[in-house]
């Protein structure tokens, strides 16, 4: 009895320190969930103004742009998947990757072919553990994007996509065999802070309609000069518009890994507790077995003695 | 015509940089200069890496800016740009060094930016 008693109170011991921590991770993602809401809220007034301004020249010219024209035949697509660096988040990341893998399933039903870009190491290990390739992988923000991060990725996915387009200048493909035809991206939409869903939105061809936040409609767009030209503003508004909607996707993403390590992090630190509980009743159970026995020993030790020396006389 | 003022937002991609009323803005664009006062027709234009000022009542704001956005219409000037920065927050310094550095290697986009910045510093 004494050896299973000093086994609990080590369990104790150690489930208390392990609750330490949780606790304190669960405080760490609290602070910063804050941090990242700010981030995106102070992100929104240039993704609006973007909007506003692609709307604007989307309403006013019949420029048919590449990143906005649908392809014929499309053969293959990209997806960005856009994961967490760590752990401890719950089923953040499998259900990113299930998202994706239910994502991939659906292109390939379409007869396409699928490329992977990733964010986040836990999207890659997950990769290189099945022997999967992807064509570049982004690591090291997940919690805390930045603007530059998005632009890397943003560069990266519209020279893939422009690498399929026929360039009038050099007369036909630039690079067929780099062609992407598509552009997902997988990610985690936060809703609240109990709820955070994987999403999928497609990037390219864009779809200018769906904003972020689109100009209600009932505005009247002024009739806008464009100088130099509406097709090369809209040259240099596409790309910058494809990077304020992954730097959107980034922060969100974001927001939701810390929401969900925060929420799975409670739930540890609250399992530590009620484990704490049960092992201390376990423990004064056989505390309290261990005294019994011996006072009954006791007592059946001096009860033989007694009927021995009454037995004697 | 010359009541009211002009509302002006400058937008990094991650912040606002200023946003207030004021007088008159000045920015370059891809055709060259152009400047804004009250009652401007509506313009959508892009910029290329340069110095956006800002004119209110009181004072002159100076920024450096990365190629970007600028729209004008109904007395609202939203300029866009990826990054941005007032000149208080250069380091003129450190922006020098970059010119110096990357001057040799001919024109770029990042010598232009540095550029950029210099001038903003210089102006402020």
């Amino acid at each position: 009895m004494a050896v299973s008693l000093r086994e609990y109170r080590a369990k104790i011991k150690s489930t208390q320190s392990m609750k330490k921590i949780t606790r304190a991770m669960e405080l760490i993602a609290a602070s910063r969930i804050i941090k990242a809401q700010q981030h995106a809220a102070a992100a929104e007034p240039y993704a609006r103004e973007l909007t506003r301004a692609v709307s604007a020249v989307a309403t006013f010219s019949n420029v048919d742009h590449p990143l906005t024209t649908e392809k014929d035949d499309p053969k293959k697509a990209a997806v960005l998947v856009i994961c967490s660096d760590r752990g401890l988040a719950g089923a953040y990341s499998s259900s990113v990757l299930k998202e994706a893998e239910r994502l991939t399933e659906k292109l390939h039903s379409e007869g396409k072919e699928v490329e992977y870009y990733l964010t986040g190491r836990k999207s890659e290990s997950y990769f290189n553990f099945r022997g999967r390739e992807f064509v570049k992988s982004w690591t090291g923000f997940s919690d805390k994007p930045e603007y530059a991060n998005a632009r890397e990725i943003g560069d990266e996915l519209v020279a893939a996509f422009n690498a399929g387009l026929e360039d009038p200048a050099e007369g036909g493909q630039a690079a067929p065999e780099r062609a992407v035809d598509e552009l997902h991206i997988v990610f985690t939409r936060f809703r609240s802070m109990l709820t955070q869903e994987p999403d999928v939105i497609r990037l390219l061809p864009l779809e200018v309609v769906e904003g972020t936040e689109a100009p209600p409609s009932d505005e009247v767009l002024p009739l806008y000069e464009f100088e130099p030209s509406e097709s090369e503003v809209l040259d240099a508004l596409l790309p910058k518009y494809v990077n304020a909607r992954i730097y959107y996707c980034l922060l969100q993403a974001a927001a939701s890994e810390l929401a969900a390590r925060q929420k799975a992090m409670k739930s540890a630190t609250d399992n530590a507790q009620d484990l704490i509980e049960k092992y201390t009743r376990i423990a004064n159970q056989a505390r309290q077995a261990g005294i019994t026995q011996e006072i009954s020993e006791i007592v059946g030790g001096a009860n033989a003695l007694a009927d021995a020396t009454a037995g004697s006389e | 015509m010359a009541d009211g003022t002009l509302e002006v937002s400058l937008v990094a991609a991650d912040r606002v940089v200023w946003s207030g009323e004021a007088r008159e803005v000045l920015a370059k664009t891809s055709e060259g200069e152009i400047g804004i006062l009250i009652g401007h027709a509506p313009v959508m234009s892009s910029l290329v890496p340069g110095v956006v000022e800002i004119v209110t009542e009181e004072e002159r704001i100076v920024a450096a800016t990365e190629e970007g956005f600028l729209s004008v219409a109904d007395d609202r000037v939203s300029i866009l740009s990826e990054d941005a920065f007032m000149a208080d927050e250069i380091d003129a310094e450190a922006a020098r060094a970059e010119v110096e550095r990357l001057s040799p290697e001919g024109d770029s986009i990042e010598l232009r930016r540095a550029e950029a910045k210099v001038r903003a510093a210089e102006k402020s």
